[in-house]
């Protein structure tokens, strides 16, 4: 099976990333998998699982990890280096031109209407992640009342995240494995 | 100087902040950026977000945008460097340890406990958002409808952006 893998090389990996940063509109996970697991066949289907997971229980931006965890893997520390540059460097340019340009016509009412209609839509876009992620939480009292308390304490008393973090962190890993321990699945 | 500094001790430390990706961080960042240093209004905050939505790319360039806004290219890069460097370094290390702990039922722990919090935070980020962005009723109204769109169907959330930035162009949001 690691058979019919391909190892890239540094050039490949550099532009691999450069293609994947520059074509995921509104979050690049979906496409990060078509191109790195069917495409390309850098990784098979268990390992991208498994670097996804990994990837989104460290902090950081989901997909800069990921590129470092494929980039080291492949060439060590000047691949992590490559991937993430050449994840980074076109859409940085991108974003930072666009914002020059609103910046500069920011007062034209044309311009502000537009950017109130973009804002209500990219503010829906993220509650249709919510609606998302809520389909596939494992259904238990538990993590329904840990979602909701996270959501209350963050969003609602606007407490700082890093005491929520260190409060709810470990008692929702603690409770999890105790869940696992006791082989109750759901409620 | 010291503002840059400050941006790039802040968003350092929030890159070890932001279990589920840079998204979950939009309240702590809020806060930061418009209610204790008022360097931008909370509308413009949510317009930085929808450019950062619009243009290709992973979600973590509205940090490039905030810098940007604060200070300039130099804020935009500090701010991006910040966010991503302490994670990364971190992320460098565990990969290669993680691979030791392949049976072990913590992994798995984590990844189920840490599962829940990432939905309350982006939930937060979400109403936040919304609240910012949405002065009229039209404007809540296009909001539920591209969330309901975005959540039934596959489409390319980029048709739902261009959509929301035609009917504010027209007037209406």
């Amino acid at each position: 099976m690691n058979s019919s893998l391909i190892i890239p090389t540094r050039r490949q990996l550099f532009l691999g990333f450069f293609s994947i940063g520059l074509s995921g509109f509104g979050g690049v996970l979906p496409l990060a998998h078509r191109m790195l697991v069917q495409q390309r066949r850098w990784l098979n289907e268990e390992e991208f699982t498994e670097l996804l997971g990994l990837g989104q229980i460290l902090p950081g931006p989901n997909i800069v990890n990921m590129s470092i965890a494929i980039g080291s893997r492949f060439h060590g520390v000047a691949g992590a280096w490559l991937a993430v540059a050449g994840l980074m460097l076109a859409p940085l340019i991108i974003v930072l031109s666009m914002v020059m340009l609103y910046d500069h016509y920011q007062s034209l009412p044309d311009v502000q209407g537009t950017l109130h209609g973009l804002a209500s839509a990219a503010a829906g876009l993220l509650l249709a992640m919510v609606l998302r992620m809520g389909q596939k939480i494992e259904l238990h009292w538990q993590t329904v009342s840990l979602a909701i308390l996270t959501f209350v304490a963050v969003g609602v008393w606007r407490l700082p995240l890093l005491p929520v973090l260190l409060v709810l962190g470990p008692l929702s890993v603690w409770l999890a494995r105790r869940r696992q321990r006791s082989g109750d699945e759901s409620c | 100087m010291l503002i840059l500094l400050s941006l790039l001790a802040s968003f350092s430390l929030f890159s070890l902040m932001a279990v589920g990706g840079a998204v979950t961080l939009i309240p702590a960042m809020h806060s930061y950026v418009v209610d204790s240093h008022h360097w931008m209004s909370g509308q413009e905050f949510a317009a930085l977000f929808a450019i950062a939505q619009a243009a290709p790319g992973p979600n973590v360039l509205v940090v490039s945008l905030i810098g940007w806004k604060v200070a300039g290219l130099a804020g935009a890069l500090v701010a991006t460097v910040g966010m991503c460097g302490p994670s990364s370094l971190l992320c460098y290390y565990v990969t290669r340890l993680w691979q030791r702990f392949h049976g072990s039922p913590w992994r798995r722990a984590i990844e189920r406990g840490l599962a829940p919090l990432t939905i309350g935070l982006v939930a937060g980020s979400a109403m936040l958002m919304s609240e910012a962005a949405n002065a009229r009723w039209t404007g809540w109204l296009l909001c539920g409808v591209v969330a309901v769109i975005a959540w039934r169907s596959r489409i390319n959330p980029l048709w739902l952006l261009a959509g929301g930035a035609v009917l504010g162009w027209l007037g209406w949001i």
